[in-house]
């Protein structure tokens, strides 16, 4: 079935060339942090030590949990839309998970040794934790991906033996998620993290994001393709995304409410910090309200039913939800945890460019995988002509 | 009063105990003296006694941790023996810092540098990838949220030192994915820098800021290098080890030999103990003590 990713036009392979530049610039930049020290190549301090890269490991993992929001609905509830993308959502996933481990294998200062983690299995280790989940997670999407495309390309009912891998997926999402939440969630002194909210908000956002993400997609592979994903299940997508902002946005008043009505300075420092400025560091602050920005514009386009039915305005709104969640998530969430620091001072973050360049290494690598996979699937979905439901599936 | 069971007590008269190693902290030659004659796989940074002694320690945390692995279980007779010899059952370590005894600026920096020359601690400029075993402090910062602006101002003006807590429940132990930072039962929190895979979780679980990355290559950063203590790789973490290698030879932490008294070290669990008598004389407080990581680095204000 691979042999299908293997056939395409000059564009097609033009920008997966273009990808592998940009993976090849990645793995050069990568090799300079090692030659050199994260010291003056990674922007990190002893004050701020994660940054940008479990920043990302953060937001992917949640992308790829969102998997769960069309196979859940599909399996479960027997909701048909979902049958032409839920293949598309499994394989989004799977690029996710390898965006969100390259991240956090990228951060590694001995990268030779990480092998360790298996050969010293360390169970109260959260990161122990993640790699068994997120491996399995990937392991699971891919198999339950891969055998229904498989049986479509055959004209045929995906076989009975996957209905408990599809199963185990389902309730595998939402713990990779958890886990994540738990790297943060169970750290004494790290007020802003420390909130037994954390888990759920992730999954929030995760909700948010992921299907916003999915639904830009489907927009692409109707435009460079003959696969309809369909307009139905872009609009069930786009009600997941809509009130999983809405939570998403809910919980930040929460932990508001908790902070200032408590008047608890750890609570109350981080998020002074993020939205106004602390000591005149201000850093986070155009990046916090950016967020928001995106945030709103995001809930005002999908709330409103004349601009979520709508193709283009469906779209920019999706893609603001998208890049919202990934500046508040993806970036503010992990370097504001720091501050203050142990000794209550304040240390900022910003990105060198050459962590940049291994994060866009990273990306690059995950939109090949998801390309390559993609494409597989546009390749049976075209010749199958008819959907599971027998409805037409090409335009 | 006064028990002999180990070498140990004789921490209680540090100042003319400790003067040899104390000279040698404040920039003359290195205690290699002291040691016994390095071995050949000192090339790569580590003598084998060390290493074993490290390895046998694991063995036993591994073991203690109920983890009890096939090779564990081999090793957990010989590794427990070689603890005993080491450290003697029961202890649980603890250091005791009389801030009003530490008088001038040079008083402190030479027990900054009996630790960090001994260890051989990068010495780096850039304060965001600095690496520090123990340091300075002021009062407000060391103690925030315990700070009164009306406190004495000799306090309020001083600096403390700050380092590794060995804390009875430390966090860094619970998200090291490797076990590369492990306790021992003496209450040491250990670092095995040959271990760590670098992934720095420890620095971000460690309430007290007692952890440093190496951002930068450490060699490039000694003016010289001790042969006695295995310097570093770029990328893993370090940290305080309260000089289990001096414990081990019976001889108390550099820091405590350079301090001139006012760093009092010993074992909590012995009643007649320097560092109990200290705690029971008087007032002392602990850094952040309402996250329940039970720090045991005590100081006297």
């Amino acid at each position: 079935m691979l042999h299908k990713a293997l056939k395409g036009s000059n564009k097609y392979w033009g920008f997966l060339a273009i990808l592998a530049g940009i993976v090849v610039v990645g793995v050069l930049a990568w090799l300079r942090e090692h030659a050199l020290g994260s010291g003056p190549t990674s922007g990190l301090s002893r004050d701020v030590p994660w940054g940008l890269h479990i920043g990302q490991l953060t937001f992917f993992v949640g992308v790829a949990a969102s998997a769960v929001m069309v196979v859940l609905p599909y399996y479960l509830h027997d909701y048909k839309e979902f049958s032409r993308i839920t293949v598309i959502g499994e394989f989004l996933a799977v690029a996710a998970v390898v965006v969100s481990m390259l991240s956090v294998f990228s951060i590694m200062g001995q990268p030779a040794r990480v092998f360790y983690v298996l050969l010293h299995p360390t169970p109260n280790s959260i990161i122990f934790w993640d790699m068994i989940v997120l491996s399995t997670y990937l392991g699971l999407n891919f198999l339950c991906g891969w055998v229904v495309l498989s049986a479509e390309r055959q004209g045929m009912p995906a076989p009975k033996w996957l209905k408990p891998f599809i199963y185990w997926a389902i309730f595998w999402a939402p713990s990779i998620h958890m886990v994540t939440a738990f790297l943060y969630a169970g750290l004494p002194g790290k007020h802003h993290w420390m909130t037994a909210l954390q888990a759920v908000h992730f999954l929030a956002t995760a909700f948010a994001a992921g299907p916003a993400l999915l639904i830009v997609i489907s927009m692409i592979i109707k435009k460079v393709s003959h696969f309809d994903p369909g307009s139905k299940a872009i609009r069930k997508l786009a009600e997941i995304s809509l009130y999983a902002l809405a939570l998403h946005l809910f919980f930040i008043g929460l932990e508001f409410f908790t902070a200032f009505y408590s008047q608890s300075p750890g609570h109350m420092h981080t998020l002074e910090y993020l939205y106004v400025g602390l000591d005149g560091h201000r850093d986070m602050v155009p990046i916090v309200w950016a967020s928001s920005a995106l945030a709103l514009v995001g809930l005002v386009l999908l709330a409103v039913p004349g601009t979520r039915k709508k193709e283009s305005t469906l779209t920019v709104g999706c893609l603001a939800i998208f890049f919202s969640i990934w500046l508040d998530k993806g970036f503010a969430f992990v370097a504001s945890g720091f501050v203050p620091n142990a000794f209550d001072r304040i240390t900022d973050y910003r990105p060198d460019w050459n962590e940049l360049l291994v994060a866009a290494g990273v990306w690059a690598v995950g939109v090949m995988v998801f390309t390559l996979l993609c494409k597989m699937a546009i390749a049976v979905k075209e010749e199958a002509i008819f959907d599971q439901q027998g409805q037409r599936q090409v335009r | 009063m006064p028990e002999s069971r180990t070498p140990f007590s004789m921490s209680r008269g540090i100042p003319e105990q400790g003067a040899p190693a104390s000279q040698a902290g404040q920039g003359g030659p290195l205690p290699s003296g002291k040691q016994p004659a390095p071995t050949a796989a000192q090339e790569s940074g580590v003598g084998t006694d060390r290493r074993h002694f490290l390895k046998l320690v694991g063995a036993a945390a591994v073991a203690g941790a109920g983890g009890i692995a096939s090779l564990g279980v081999l090793q957990e007779v010989k590794a427990s023996q070689v603890l005993a010899e080491a450290t003697g059952p029961g202890k649980r370590w603890a250091l005791v810092i009389d801030v009003h005894k530490i008088a001038t600026q040079e008083d402190y920096q030479a027990i900054i540098d009996a630790c960090h020359r001994f260890h051989n601690v990068p010495v780096i400029a850039e304060p965001k990838h600095q690496v520090k075993w123990i340091w300075t402090e002021d009062y407000s910062h060391t103690f925030p949220g315990l700070a009164s602006p009306y406190a004495p101002p000799e306090l309020q003006s001083k600096p403390f030192l700050v380092l590794c807590n060995h804390c009875d429940n430390p966090p860094c132990v619970r998200v090291c994915p490797v076990k590369a930072t492990f306790k021992r039962e003496d209450g040491i929190v250990m670092q095995d820098m040959h271990r760590c895979i670098g992934c720095k979780f420890c620095m971000v679980a460690c309430p007290y800021g007692a952890r440093s990355y190496n951002w930068l290559p450490p060699r490039d950063f000694l003016p010289q290098i001790n042969p006695d203590f295995p310097p570093r790789t770029t990328g893993v973490v370090e940290k305080c080890t309260l000089c289990y290698e001096q414990l081990a030879q019976g001889l108390p932490p550099l820091c405590v030999e350079a301090s001139k008294g006012a760093l009092v070290f010993g074992d909590l669990n012995d009643p007649g103990s320097p560092v109990r008598a200290a705690i029971a004389s008087h007032y002392t407080i602990r850094r952040a003590t309402d996250l329940g990581t039970e720090p045991h680095i005590f100081y006297i204000v």
